[in-house]
């Protein structure tokens, strides 16, 4: 016991505040961003490249579709004329259902007032490759501390007003995604964590055993994108939606 | 390559028993191609390790005849679930086997569709069936029945379990798996291979550089490309980083299944700075986007490798410290010591790999007994403990974390210079070969048959986590039922990566 205590007081605080944490390295492979003045002559390399079918061109120019954008970079270095550009931002969250703006704004409102403070959630894996589930993992550890934002995560999804959604719905697990969210009182949330879920079937290709995104089954308030999210991108994701930036 | 050994189906009992010998050479991998386009047949491949060489059985079946093959599970136990997928994913029966459920398809799919035959088209839309899941359970006077899952309370992976309780005791334990199965073997087919990888490295998180390296370990065998000698050490680096992280994170997290705050909070702060360094090395923190079919696709540097070395000086004072909570913990050692025991004679049957065989006595490494890569000219030991329980397999895993750290000091010191990345040429239509590697949790071999121009024609990828979960069967059942977490926290198996 007394060796438990000293290893306790050696190590001290470790807990870093999320945005002021340690900044992605150098390599670290976030956003890909299409430059300002890019001249893209239209030769699809980057499309064809991606293997997650996440470029289209628009208007004579690439648009990566965040959501299912799995940041490998392979676009980015296919580009003759560098027109893209791979960044370490990971703030890439967007809001959607009863948190989009413009929309039910009273509702918005409500259930910013009842969980703002305290929101507790419930981890559901329909189909993920376990990279989110571990990241999700990790912003429990004492580096991200996520409790010491009023954040926690529950046993049950009755105790739940989140739930946070990883992988895209395999046909395995629709009863399973269908029960938890009945399962989960109002007001509650939904996050679909991780491009997977974003994206449903973008990230493997068609398949007998996908059902698509989570999105195309319950109603998703954040879209949180990644392969996998990094522990910062997921808390926030969080303040993103409890407009706690 | 490989020894194929081609044989009529109806012989496959026969000839798999002469090879097993009694469990002399263990079944490594088995499973089943649809080859009616090419030569009217379906096949069923049957690795086996013998002494020192890796020996195929092909058992040919013949479209028009009658779909089914003598089971060889009665003696080899270890065939069990493979046999079951055989028969869920391309309707070849497997004659004789004790318990033909389904495994990969659930309750949902409708009888008689067979996904990994080439006639079934993925855009086909498959109706959702009403069927029953039968699960395995013991009844009698007094003895009750605990479901978990497939949801859990804590923040892992979904199975549903079913406890055949007699009070606190576990009498039977039986699971049901794949709710995270999404076909990403039949998803990729046709793919250009170069382009399906990067789905196969999205097969498991955790496990991420196991299957890119076994999968262009495939592609490099049947291409016979030579990877540059330092791809080769890069590629040991990020899989020695992969065991470092898992390890480490693993052994804290086993202390979830105890309570110990104190060792789960050590052992997730601990991660965290090797996962800092793997961002670092690789621009990605589950070392996704280094290894690549024919090489690797990021260099290092002198700060990098200083920025690695100076982290495990950092991390081995700190890490041992962690460990010596636990073994002059009577407290800790009593929840880890005699739980959750496999026996040798199980994990043989089982055909048990990686940190749970050699936790129950049984001595294998891939790396060491079928070197692939660089292996051959690193120095390292196997770590090896009888005792088969939840302890032995914690000092597995603590002995591991030293042998790794010191292969990772190793590869950065014999760093040798020259070129990333080897070409992949076009390969000749329908070739096959293996390719393996050891993962975290044990061997991993994937299976490629390389179609026209370049494609994937069948893919199978065989985690570690496939022939050990059944284990977890064997170690369950005598303990009480809140020992399981602690014992499912011993092995730590990646669902993922058996759903596939």
């Amino acid at each position: 016991m007394l060796k438990v205590w000293k290893k306790v007081i050696a190590t001290g605080n470790v807990t870093e505040p999320w945005e002021k944490a340690v900044p992605p390295p150098e390599r670290s492979r976030g956003e890909v961003v299409v430059q300002q003045n890019a001249a893209c002559k239209g030769c699809n390399l980057c499309v064809n490249v991606c293997p997650t079918n996440a470029i289209k061109l628009y208007e004579g120019s690439p648009v990566v579709n965040q959501k299912a954008c799995v940041f490998c970079g392979l676009c980015v270095d296919s580009c003759q004329e560098g027109c893209l550009k791979q960044t370490t931002n990971y703030k890439l969250a967007t809001l959607g259902g009863s948190l989009v703006e413009n929309t039910g704004s009273e509702l918005r409102n409500k259930i910013r007032r009842v969980l703002g403070r305290s929101l507790h959630i419930r981890h559901l894996d329909i189909g993920s490759c376990n990279g989110c589930d571990f990241e999700m993992n990790h912003v429990c550890n004492p580096v991200y501390d996520i409790q010491q934002y009023g954040i926690d995560f529950v046993a049950s999804p009755r105790h739940a007003d989140l739930l946070m959604v990883t992988g895209p719905v395999t046909r395995n697990s629709t009863q399973a995604l269908m029960m938890t969210y009945e399962a989960t009182p109002t007001p509650k949330l939904v996050m679909a964590l991780g491009a997977c879920a974003c994206s449903g079937d973008q990230i493997f290709g068609e398949s007998y055993a996908i059902r698509g995104a989570v999105d195309a089954f319950v109603p998703v308030d954040i879209y949180v994108p990644g392969c996998p999210p990094r522990p910062q991108a997921i808390i926030h994701g969080l303040m993103l939606a409890l407009d706690r930036m | 390559m490989k020894e194929y050994k081609t044989i009529p189906a109806a012989e496959l009992r026969e000839t798999a028993y002469q090879l097993y010998a009694d469990g002399k050479n263990g079944l490594m991998s088995m499973f089943a191609n649809d080859e009616r386009q090419l030569n009217g047949n379906y096949a069923i491949y049957c690795l086996f390790s013998v002494g020192k060489s890796m020996q195929v059985i092909k058992a040919v079946l013949k479209e028009k005849g009658k779909l089914e093959f003598p089971s060889i599970t009665p003696k080899i136990s270890g065939a069990a679930w493979y046999e079951r997928e055989i028969y869920d994913m391309f309707g070849l029966k497997p004659v004789g086997h004790p318990d033909l459920r389904p495994l990969a398809l659930h309750e949902n799919w409708p009888q008689g569709i067979f996904p990994l035959r080439k006639d079934f088209n993925n855009k086909t839309p498959v109706p959702t069936a009403k069927k029953e899941f039968p699960m395995a359970g013991v009844e009698g006077e007094g003895v009750f029945q605990v479901p978990v899952g497939p949801i859990h309370a804590g923040i892992i992976e979904p199975g549903h379990f079913i406890f055949s309780q007699a009070g606190e005791d576990i009498i039977r334990l039986d699971a049901k798996l794949f709710f995270l199965h999404r076909g990403i073997e039949k998803a990729i087919e046709g793919a250009p291979i170069e382009r399906a990888f990067y789905q196969v490295e999205r097969i498991s998180g955790i496990c991420t550089v196991a299957h890119s390296l076994s999968y262009c370990q495939a592609i490099e065998n049947i291409a016979g490309v030579t990877v540059p000698p330092r791809a080769q050490y890069l590629r040991a680096l990020v899989g020695e980083m992969e065991r470092l992280y898992n390890h480490v994170g693993d052994i804290g997290n086993l202390c979830a299944g105890m309570g110990f705050a104190v060792g789960i909070m050590a052992g997730a702060r601990l991660k965290e700075d090797i996962m800092r360094v793997n961002e670092a090395l690789t621009g990605h923190r589950f070392l996704r986007g280094m290894v690549v079919p024919g090489g690797v696709r990021l260099d290092i540097n002198d700060q990098l490798s200083a920025e690695i070395r100076s982290m495990l000086d950092k991390l081995i004072p700190d890490f041992n410290e962690m460990i010596e909570l636990f073994r002059g913990n009577d407290a800790f050692l009593n929840r880890v010591e005699t739980t959750g025991i496999v026996p040798r004679q199980a994990a043989l049957d089982l055909g048990v790999v990686g940190v749970g065989a050699r936790a129950s006595g049984v001595d294998v490494d891939i790396r060491r007994d079928f070197p692939y890569g660089c292996y051959s000219s690193l120095k390292f030991d196997v770590p090896l403990y009888t005792s088969g329980d939840c302890a032995a397999r914690l000092w597995v895993r603590v002995d591991e974390v030293a042998q790794t750290v010191n292969l990772i000091r190793q590869i950065l010191a014999k760093m040798p210079q020259g070129p990333l990345k080897a070409a992949i040429p076009a390969i000749k239509p329908y070739s096959s070969g293996f390719g393996w590697c050891e993962s975290p949790q044990g061997n991993n071999i994937h299976w490629l048959m390389v179609g026209e121009n370049n494609t994937v024609y069948r893919l199978y990828a065989r985690a570690a986590a496939y022939p050990n979960w059944p284990a977890l069967t064997v170690a369950a059942p005598g303990n009480i039922i809140p020992d399981f977490p602690l014992i499912n926290k011993s092995y730590e198996l990646s669902y993922a990566c058996v759903d596939r």
